[in-house]
């Protein structure tokens, strides 16, 4: 099935030599690269998007408006409720720190009702409506809030960018393609003279086909990976030098499975460039004659 | 005796242009010898197209080794090329590779195995005198040693059928003589050999060689070798 990948010398000889100067391999490793980079991306972008889904899939918020005094029978309300794993309140300190930010001096006065807050967890089928009851029979304005309903609109621009990244891995992947063809075609043209011999004396399509084809999975292996060589530089001189970075995403990686396609991706490149120039070397002989 | 080829009402243009064939009706007997003559712009070298497969009639039916092949598919014709050895005016050797890869092209293409090249490509370049021009590439040979190269490769498979365009056109005489030697050679070996030439010296010198002649496209037959030859000038109305 690969015996056109194994060419004799011979066979390498008909194409002559001086091709390796072609621009093919640099425009595929431009983007090879650049594929790389915007995968990795979006792999660390759903990564993160996982980990913080997963921190907050069973975090909820019990908001009391004005119910600072009565924060510890909440809290014991909260807390004893089935299905809650844990629960803590926000000190009414805490709390007046952040008012202080919008109401200045004002948020010390002991006559500003400060709301109360409490976090908790709750198990997969807590009964929510009842503990917010429970919390509603000693403070009448006490409301139940999903912390993954407030953080809701970034998960869903995390999706969105991670299908962005996957749209330009494709079209990089169409324009690499392009390009193979492009060169593909002049190829033909440049070799067109020994195609008429090698027809002449017999060859088929597919013989011919095959000595373009071994060319184009050459330069698009050598592009790919080198492409992906420097990639991969980049990506870790990134992570190793940027520990910020790994901080403000929640320490969120590439793991193996990550890597495992990043790897692949060169060599789907390269299988896809292949494909693609083997079709057109074959659609443009099946003109002639 | 059987035909090796065999052309029927075939005709041919380029485009929309005027038909440059027109009518032929001939067929070429296994094992004979041919001169294929007749003056500038005549059809000839578009003929030869024709019987080496490299141009398809416009109309008319052509038959190559008893099959029709007229509407034959793309893919089906380069079995039947492999068994025509084609030497061209221009040679057409590759150029980037040495006499020996030309020569050894046909085998490769017929799908030879690396051991089974050396030994026919070394007897044959000794056969037309180039054994020690194994490795040299074609700009670095004269015109008659390019010739015979191009004669080397055209007949290293044993073809059934050598077609040769105006092969002595780039020779001396001397040199002529000799590649005209190599043609009754292989003819005599059984290959039906068609040679597309001007030199009615090299066609006197020819012995038992017929004779087909071209003339505006059509052809007219001097030595009753067509099927349907065209009837003489005086009884045409």
């Amino acid at each position: 099935m690969l015996r056109w990948l194994f060419a004799s010398p011979p066979d390498r000889r008909l194409l002559g030599a001086g091709s390796r100067r072609a621009p093919t391999p640099w425009v595929i490793a431009i983007m090879s690269f650049s594929i790389m980079l915007i995968a990795a991306t979006g792999l660390a972008l759903a990564n993160t998007a996982g980990v913080l889904s997963r921190a907050i899939e069973a975090r909820y918020a019990l908001e009391v408006p004005a119910g600072g005094n009565s924060l510890d029978e909440l809290l014991n309300a909260v807390r004893t409720s089935p299905g809650v794993t844990s629960a803590e309140s926000v000190p009414e300190s805490q709390m007046r720190q952040t008012l202080e930010k919008w109401l200045g001096p004002a948020a010390e006065s002991s006559e500003l009702p400060v709301p109360a807050l409490i976090n908790f967890d709750a198990a997969p089928g807590a009964d929510l409506d009842a503990i917010q009851k429970r919390a509603q029979a000693i403070s009448p304005g006490a409301r139940i809030a999903a912390h993954r309903d407030s953080v809701a609109p970034l998960l869903h621009s995390l999706t969105l960018l991670q299908w962005v990244a996957f749209g330009l891995v494709l079209l990089l992947s169409a324009a690499a393609t392009a390009a193979v063809v492009l060169a593909a075609r002049g190829a033909l043209d440049t070799h067109r003279f020994t195609i008429d011999v090698m027809h002449g004396i017999g060859a088929t399509d597919l013989q011919v086909t095959h000595l373009f084809q071994r060319k184009i999975a050459i330069d698009s292996f050598i592009g790919s990976i080198g492409g992906a060589v420097a990639a991969a530089i980049v990506l870790l001189l990134l992570t190793t030098g940027a520990s910020f970075a790994g901080e403000l995403t929640g320490g969120a990686t590439l793991g193996l499975g990550d890597l495992a396609i990043l790897a692949l991706l060169p060599l789907a490149l390269t299988a896809l460039a292949t494909w693609v120039g083997r079709t057109a070397v074959l659609r443009a002989l099946r003109e002639d004659l | 005796m059987a035909a090796v080829a065999e052309f029927d009402s075939v005709g041919l243009r380029y485009g929309t242009g005027a038909e440059v064939l027109r009518d032929l009706d001939f067929r070429l007997r296994t094992g004979a010898f041919y001169f294929l003559t007749g003056p500038s712009g005549a059809g000839k070298t578009s003929l030869l197209k024709l019987l080496y497969l490299a141009q398809r009639p416009t109309r008319g039916r052509i038959s190559l080794f008893g099959e029709e092949l007229t509407g034959a598919s793309r893919d089906a014709l380069p079995p039947f090329r492999r068994r025509i050895g084609v030497v061209f005016q221009d040679f057409r050797l590759i150029r980037h590779m040495s006499a020996f890869d030309n020569v050894a092209l046909p085998l490769r293409v017929a799908g030879a195995a690396d051991e089974d090249v050396e030994g026919p490509v070394r007897e044959m370049l000794a056969w037309v005198g180039l054994a020690d021009r194994a490795s040299a590439r074609p700009p670095t040979l004269s015109g008659g040693e390019q010739q015979r190269v191009a004669i080397a490769r055209a007949v290293i498979n044993r073809p059934e059928l050598l077609v040769a365009d105006e092969p002595t056109g780039n020779v001396d005489a001397d040199m002529a003589n000799r590649l005209m030697g190599l043609f009754t050679a292989l003819n005599r070996l059984g290959t039906t050999v068609v040679v597309a030439t001007h030199d009615i010296g090299l066609i006197n010198a020819t012995a038992g060689a017929q004779l087909i002649r071209l003339e505006n496209g059509t052809l007219v037959d001097p030595t009753g070798s067509l099927k349907n030859p065209p009837r003489p000038a005086k009884s045409q109305p």
